[in-house]
């Protein structure tokens, strides 16, 4: 097991005192600011177990998002379903979604570039169906009746809200861990470092990879269903749109793609980023999109590794003990 | 253990195998010799289940294994390595040979014990915490080696394990797979080093132009006029002979 090194927890433990700080901060602005990066959050850590550990960039995580919250939107919307098992069917339906993609992607051998603009062109084609078909609300989307209450999954009180999601995030982050450090994760590893190497050693890499998107695909469902619990709201642009896709890939890629930190650290990060430039600039909407773009080709340029690995050279802690105990 | 019945590969009009047929007994070390551009690496891809074989059957421990994709022949106890070793960066040394031991240790705790150990065995006691991609060459070829061991596999493929080492590293791989076959591994290798396969091999099969040309004890095959062509040119065997005689 890799050891972590000082700066890597100083960093963990900064985002941990931010997060904490906004329960005392008592203002909603920040607190409906830091829900949304929160959700985004979700959907990166999503893009980081194909993206980060398996080396298999998507560019079209808004599909799993999208399918998670149309499958809920649709079960309570038009069949009046429970959202609780709403929110467990947007779940299975990203997973289902994630595993047909990759399914499909694998079964041709499509990497790189190529897998990137598959995934492009299902998130796209699936925008598009969900503005055309009747059933999914059409052009003017779908709405949930508004009804607080812990059974619909819906709190008027924003604390609750936030509580429910730093539970989530911890979840899903402990998820993201269990998998690294498992046979599974490594396989995925192996399969980004060097796919035939894998294959020589016994890996179905097809299983892994599809697996892989099937798991991510549970994750995006998962934060497609949380934005929809939170705003009782979703149209085809905003859950299918690129922007989420764009946005899922950007946080683990500045944060560190392949840690289980990194997708949190990069959203928050750039979120604050883009919330500082909406403050200083206010008559120029759409500038934290230039920054992104400035702030990602920086970090693919400098940091190889992101946050986490640039944290990682400051304070590492030496292996001694550890081969003292071999 | 081993046995490969006519196996053909053509690559559009390029003929790169033809009718190849060998067999490796258990136990035993056999080399594949052959110059460059012979179909050695083709002939091994072709065993291992990385491209199917136009014609021609492959059987392992008496199975017709023939077709099946690389990680079924993994778990069937067959493994191939790789000419240029390509170590698993963003892992520990340990990790990457854990990577192997996984195929039948499904717990992390478990592979990383049986990790260990093929590491100490292999000499890489000391590199176990290291990443990866910091060893050197002798390292990696070693680590190639160890990850391989780690499947469980008896019968080993190796492709030119020893290319681009210094001769010392040499002695001590050609040490190691010695050993490794004395713990009961099986070994079918393709081999530059002619140091390496007059120590290790007790017999070679030479393959030239896709071509099985000949077959036997190394220190027969390299007397073999054929093999001395292939290596050569035409007419080398019999200048050769006139030069020793003369």
């Amino acid at each position: 097991m890799k050891s972590q090194s000082i700066g890597q927890l100083a960093l963990a433990a900064a985002a941990v005192a931010y997060l904490l700080s906004v329960y005392f901060a008592s203002s909603p602005v920040w607190m409906g600011f830091t829900i949304n990066a929160l959700i985004i959050a979700v959907v990166a850590m999503s893009w980081n177990i194909t993206g980060g550990f398996g080396g298999l960039s998507s560019f079209g995580h808004a599909a799993l998002y999208g399918t998670g919250a149309y499958a809920s939107a649709i079960l309570q919307v038009k069949y009046g379903v429970n959202a609780l098992v709403g929110f467990a069917a947007g779940i299975l339906a990203g997973a289902a979604m994630g595993a047909f993609i990759g399914a499909l992607a694998f079964r041709y051998g499509l990497r790189g570039s190529y897998f990137a603009l598959v995934t492009l062109a299902f998130a796209e084609v699936l925008r598009i169906c969900a503005s055309s078909f009747e059933f999914t609300g059409g052009g003017s989307g779908l709405q949930l009746k508004l009804a607080p209450g812990l059974a619909n999954l819906q709190f008027a009180d924003r604390t609750v809200v936030y509580t429910a999601l730093l539970i989530v995030v911890a979840v899903v982050m402990i998820l993201t861990a269990l998998i690294k450090y498992s046979r599974f994760g490594a396989y995925l590893i192996a399969v980004r470092e060097n796919e035939d190497a894998a294959r020589a050693l016994g890996i179905d890499t097809y299983r892994i990879k599809v697996q892989a998107m099937a798991i991510s695909g549970a994750f995006g469902g998962l934060a497609g269903v949380l934005y929809l619990q939170l705003w009782l709201f979703i149209d085809s642009t905003v859950v299918y749109g690129s922007a989420v896709s764009v946005e899922a890939l950007i946080g683990p890629i500045i944060g560190g793609a392949g840690t289980v930190w990194g997708p949190l650290l990069g959203t928050l990060g750039l979120h604050l980023l883009g919330e500082g430039a909406k403050h200083l600039l206010p008559n120029a909407p759409g500038l934290n999109f230039v920054l992104y773009a400035v702030v990602l080709i920086c970090a693919l340029r400098f940091l190889p590794q992101g946050l986490v690995g640039l944290a990682g050279k400051f304070g590492a802690f030496t292996k001694k003990q550890e081969a003292d105990d071999a | 253990m081993l046995e490969v019945r006519n196996l053909s590969k053509s690559f559009g009009g390029l003929k790169a195998v033809t009718d190849a047929s060998l067999d490796v007994p258990e136990g035993s070390i056999v080399g594949l010799l052959g110059p460059n551009g012979a179909g050695k690496t083709t002939c091994f891809t072709m065993i291992a289940g990385f491209t199917k074989a136009d014609e021609g059957t492959v059987r392992f421990k008496g199975q017709d294994i023939t077709g099946l994709p690389p990680h079924r022949i993994c778990a069937l106890g067959m493994i191939r390595t790789f000419q240029i070793v390509q170590p698993f960066a963003g892992l520990t040394v340990q990790e990457n040979i854990a990577v192997g031991a996984y195929l039948h240790h499904h717990k992390r705790q478990e592979a990383m014990t049986v990790a260990r150990d093929v590491g100490k065995r292999l000499g890489m006691g000391a590199m176990l915490d290291r990443p990866a991609s910091s060893l050197t060459i002798a390292g990696r070829k070693r680590l190639e080696l160890a990850r391989a061991l780690a499947t469980g596999a008896k019968l080993l493929l190796l492709d030119e394990v020893m290319a681009g080492l210094i001769p010392s590293e040499i002695t001590e791989i050609v040490g190691i797979i010695r050993k490794i076959r004395d713990e009961g591994h099986t070994f079918l290798m393709i081999e530059h080093v002619m140091q390496a396969v007059m120590s290790l091999a007790e017999t070679a099969y030479v393959l030239n132009q896709g071509k099985m040309i000949a077959h036997g004890p190394p220190r027969e095959l390299v007397r073999d006029p054929s093999v001395v062509e292939a290596y050569l040119g035409h007419g080398a065997a019999a200048r050769l002979q006139e030069e020793s005689h003369a």
